[in-house]
């Protein structure tokens, strides 16, 4: 068991090690400071890497109480993955299927966020491989934010990690990305569903704009 | 590890040099005063502290002989080849292109510069590389902005790994009685250089007034221009003794470096405006990327190469 664990926390460090070699990574806090608040990330989703990074560039005690929400469909479908998902990133794994689940993903989430940890969450629900900059949020956000009114929602801007690895390739190149931390955002008083995804999709997307303009 | 006396007397120099710039700063800074902090003096110290860093780190690898420089240096390519690529690669179809770019084409290239090949490493990126990577973009079918894709990654690799291997490749050069003193000619392009960069931004603060450039660069004045490279190329003259040229000659090859070395400032800087950004990176606190502090260094290195190979050079 111990073994297990110190063979966890050897594999996230060559992680994080191998994900500043290839990117350099760099944060950008815009708004907000690297303090261990009580938070839930959000961010873009566009490669498998992106929580890594979120991860890299999270000072080491805030790191190890930060973690990812990840689907089970995709974490626990071989030894290896389940591993790296529970072992290492010690994800907060949810079933995406409503068909099949047992637990909530929403009550999930709340759970994590009682015990003390931050959550990375990414609200598009799937990895974009579209054209678009950011796919329309699922529904989660909302349902966390309306359960834990006082945890600080803070969108995450990955700029790209998507040209390092691409949808469908194997062999990462070297590229320079950057993590943008924007100012938090919190579910106010008589704002309906909709209203709130509109609002934290569009703070997103204004943290990629604030990044592109030169 | 061995390194011959002169190596040895001009790390001294440069450690002087260190010492007394990093007094110097601090001594503007007290004069400043701690409460309104000078952007233009924070910056000198990163600068400074930076500069510690860097000359140990060369100091180190240039003590490992040619093992020391061929790694050193591959690895420089790849942060700078990094930085430049994030300014400019855009298309997926490019991906194996790039790939192959970084990981064939650089290794092979510093392990040519190693084995000491030189009818190919001369050639293998301007002839092999140049003509193999738009095959391999061509063939994922994408057609847009094909000859500009092609023709940024062959100037990324052209610029931050094949000028730039010509550093350790003057490790190669056989120059009769210089016999196990090449690591000095290293040293001798490196300080007149990066010496030009400094003298060049000093005398730029002090005196600069007519642009060269404005719309390119509006810290690249004449007076600082003229100031940095005729004083750096004195100094290069000073340092005749660890070359394998004579006084006036060393006066000469440092006035062709330190002009490059500024041409290439100001190319880079062009590249910049047209991304619009003011740094290539954020890795070298004070000076901003690896490409910020090469570009003097990647256009002289090459021609410093040729020159010494033609007039001095057996091989």
């Amino acid at each position: 068991m111990i073994a297990n664990s110190v063979l966890a926390h050897v594999t996230a460090n060559a992680i994080v090690l191998f994900a500043r070699l290839l990117t350099a990574v760099r944060a950008i806090w815009d708004g907000v400071e690297p303090i261990p608040s009580k938070r839930v990330y959000f961010a873009n989703h566009t490669s498998n890497g992106d929580f890594v990074l979120i991860w890299a560039v999270l000072p080491p005690y805030m790191r190890r109480r930060t973690r990812p929400v990840a689907g089970s469909d995709y974490w626990l479908t071989s030894k290896l993955k389940t591993f790296i998902g529970c072992e290492v990133f010690n994800a907060v794994l949810i079933d995406r299927n409503p068909e099949t689940r047992t637990d909530d993903p929403v009550t999930q989430m709340a759970e994590a966020l009682d015990s003390g940890s931050s959550l990375i969450l990414f609200p598009e629900g799937t990895r974009n491989m579209s054209d678009a900059s950011l796919l329309p949020f699922k529904s989660g956000l909302y349902h966390l934010a309306q359960q834990r009114t006082d945890v600080d929602l803070i969108p995450v801007w990955i700029e790209n990690l998507n040209r390092v690895m691409p949808k469908g390739e194997i062999l990462p190149i070297p590229l320079i990305c950057t993590v943008r931390f924007g100012e938090a955002l919190r579910l106010e008083t008589n704002e309906n569903k909709d209203a709130f995804l509109d609002r934290t999709h569009a703070a997103l997307l204004a943290l990629k704009e604030s990044g592109d303009a030169p | 590890m061995s390194a011959p006396d002169e190596f040895i007397y001009l790390l001294g120099g440069v450690l002087c040099v260190l010492v007394l710039a990093t007094i110097v700063a601090s001594f503007l800074k007290k004069r400043v005063g701690p409460d309104d902090a000078d952007p233009v003096i924070e910056n000198l110290v990163a600068r400074i502290n930076a500069w510690w860093a860097m000359a140990a780190l060369l100091a180190i690898a240039m003590l490992f002989g040619r093992a020391g420089a061929v790694i050193l240096f591959g690895l420089l390519s790849f942060a700078a080849m990094r930085e430049f690529l994030t300014l400019t690669a855009k298309s997926r179809a490019d991906h194996y292109a790039l790939a192959t770019a970084f990981f064939i084409v650089l290794p092979f290239q510093y392990y040519l510069v190693w084995i000491d090949w030189y009818g190919l490493y001369s050639i293998f990126i301007p002839v092999y590389a140049f003509l193999i990577l738009p095959i391999i973009s061509a063939l994922r079918g994408e057609i847009e902005n094909f000859l500009t894709r092609v023709s940024e990654t062959q100037w990324g690799l052209m610029i931050c790994v094949f000028a730039a291997s010509h550093v350790p490749a003057l490790l190669t050069l056989q120059i009769p009685g210089y016999e196990g003193k090449s690591i000095l000619l290293i040293a001798f392009l490196v300080v007149v250089v990066q010496g030009s960069d400094v003298l060049q931004y000093i005398f730029g603060k002090l005196f600069g007034r007519r642009k060269i450039a404005p719309v390119l660069s509006p810290s690249k004045t004449w007076e600082g221009f003229l100031g940095g490279a005729v004083s750096a190329s004195i100094l290069g003259a000073f340092l005749w003794w660890m070359t394998p040229f004579a006084f006036w000659q060393a006066f000469l090859v440092s006035l062709l470096i330190t002009t490059m070395g500024f041409c290439g400032g100001l190319v880079m800087s062009a590249i910049k405006r047209d991304r619009g950004v003011k740094d290539w990176g954020h890795l070298i606190a004070g000076h901003g990327g690896f490409i910020d502090r090469l570009d003097s260094v990647v256009f002289s290195a090459p021609i410093f190469f040729h020159t010494v190979r033609y007039f001095w050079s057996t091989v």
